[in-house]
């Protein structure tokens, strides 16, 4: 592929996504640490949100899949190569994990999966003490591993875009794509 | 089209203004990971948090772990709702259409150490959680007629006060006493404590739901209410210094005792406020004129020991509601579900130091 850019449709669900998955770290951190009334308003959105989540990822990977990616700088040293392909795994993967432990979580757990009012998902797991305490701990390790990550793609982002000002972080906002 | 490299690296950077744009780099990250760090109260020590409220609750004596961090010593029942139809016209909830629907309960004394002798706990309660229509309500209820405080910052301090103190081994009681003392909003369930009958069953209480909650009719509109399981047999009081010596399991040997001679029985009684009500208080009790509404019985039918029973992994957070009934204003709601999760969460990670086949019968 000779791209230099993402498409729209990739480009718009990256940065859509990259809000809602920010605002699920930050509602994740803060509702496990409050008992304020903010409490029921944030785990009230962080369940839809998650599933909201779940589906876009599995379509961003279907259109990833199909539509691939801009390829990186032939001068790219090899081991930031490595860093950027292993890290978008991570990432990929992560934007499907989580929702899906979440939600193992709350049926293990004997909770309703409520997404609003009436609107419920059905239990992926039967209830059990030991798979929501494995699940309540990998939703929580892989929250933090998420947000690394993040933290990760960012630095490298904007180290290409201003440093090595190569191109690839314009694939991604679209300045560089005609 | 050109791959990038070609058309667009830039010529080499000058030390001081690649210095800059790394230390921007940088400091952009340190900014995202601060920030991170904030919303999860890291840097905020103070902040009264649910696994704070959970070690206070745990820290009150006895072994605690693997159990309830607070009303840590119950047992599970089983039985049903039979709704009349009647709480049809203020709530749209599954469990109010008339029918009959399965419930999975727990009676249990509020205190923290799950080997208490359980006649000695002031505090009595019943947990329902009645499915209907794919829906649930569950629903943590005592028989205080007030709770004991009106919002989660006065929970925390009063548990404080009732926590092992290590130089002595047992809690401060001048410091309750002083709580009590600073506390006026306390006094209507400090009074209920003083001069309620003591019985030794749990099936002559009657159970308040204590918060406010709403419920949502047809035509979308919200009424705001209490519920109450009320009692079908009358109270036997006992004197305050026998209950100690009825043995650490008193109240379980009871209830099997009486269900062995049949079903219990307990009347729904939903109360509707009138305006001015306090939907965000609930130390303080509704004048006794408001109307209230028989929506239907709970019967229930056995018990099982809590080791091993239906009710050992649920979790009864006040907030678990079916479409139909809300939460109010009232601030211990949030912070009972945030504090009862975490409890859940521990319990669930520590099961191996409650082994299922234990139990007290």
């Amino acid at each position: 592929m000779n791209q230099t850019a993402f498409s729209p449709a990739q480009r718009a669900l990256h940065w859509l996504m990259a809000i809602m998955v920010l605002a699920m770290l930050f509602i994740g951190v803060v509702m496990v640490s409050t008992v304020r009334p903010a409490y029921l308003t944030l785990v009230a959105i962080h369940k839809p949100l998650g599933i909201a989540i779940l589906v876009l990822a599995l379509g961003r990977l279907a259109l990833r899949v199909r539509r691939g990616a801009p390829p990186l700088p032939a001068d790219l040293p090899a081991i930031q190569v490595v860093g950027a392909k292993l890290s978008h795994v991570v990432l990929y993967a992560l934007l499907v994990a989580m929702p899906l432990v979440g939600w193992g979580m709350l049926s293990a757990g004997g909770y309703p999966v409520v997404l609003a009012g009436v609107v419920h998902l059905p239990p992926i797991l039967p209830h059990s003490d030991a798979l929501h305490a494995a699940l309540l701990q990998a939703h929580i390790v892989l929250a933090y591993l998420f947000f690394a990550t993040i933290l990760l793609h960012l630095g490298a982002a904007l180290f290409h875009a201003l440093v090595r000002r190569d191109g690839v972080f314009q694939a991604m906002t679209g300045a560089g794509a005609r | 089209m050109q791959p990038p490299t070609e058309t667009s690296r830039k010529p080499a950077l000058s030390r001081s203004a690649l210095g800059l744009r790394l230390a921007a780099i940088g400091g952009v990250l340190v900014a995202a990971a601060g920030a991170f760090a904030y919303a999860g109260g890291w840097l905020a020590p103070h902040r009264l948090t649910p696994a704070k409220l959970i070690t206070a609750l745990g820290d009150r004596g006895g072994d605690p772990v693997g159990h309830r961090r607070n009303h840590s010593k119950g047992v599970c029942f089983t039985g049903t709702f039979a709704a009349n139809g009647k709480g049809a016209a203020f709530s749209t909830a599954p469990m109010l259409a008339n029918g009959t629907y399965p419930v999975i309960g727990r009676f249990a004394i509020a205190v923290g150490d799950p080997d208490s002798a359980d006649a000695t706990g002031r505090v009595k309660s019943m947990a329902v959680q009645i499915t209907a229509g794919g829906q649930q309500w569950r629903s943590g209820m005592n028989d205080s007629p007030v709770f004991v405080v009106p919002n989660p910052k006065d929970f925390y301090a009063l548990t404080l006060t009732q926590d092992i103190d290590p130089a002595t081994g047992k809690p401060d009681p001048a410091a309750t006493k002083r709580f009590f003392a600073t506390h006026p909003a306390s006094r209507p369930f400090a009074h209920w404590a003083a001069t309620a009958p003591w019985t030794a069953s749990f099936a002559d209480q009657t159970y308040n739901s204590l918060d406010a909650f709403r419920f949502i009719d047809s035509q979308g509109h919200s009424h705001l209410v209490r519920w109450s399981m009320q009692a079908t047999i009358p109270q036997t009081p006992v004197p305050h210094a026998e209950l100690a010596a009825m043995g650490p399991d008193y109240l379980e040997k009871d209830l099997a005792q009486r269900l062995g001679q049949g079903a219990l029985a307990w009347h729904l009684i939903v109360t509707l406020a009138a305006p001015g009500d306090p939907s965000n208080d609930a130390t303080k009790a509704w004048p006794a004129d408001r109307p209230q509404v028989d929506v239907g019985t709970l019967t229930v039918s056995a018990m099982e020991p809590e080791a091993n029973g239906p009710c050992r992994d649920i979790n009864y957070d006040p907030t678990i509601l079916p479409s139909g009934i809300a939460v109010s204003d009232d601030p211990l709601l949030p912070a009972r579900s945030a504090a009862y999760a975490r409890s859940f969460d521990l319990r669930t990670a520590e099961a191996g130091a409650y082994p299922r086949t234990g139990g007290h019968l």
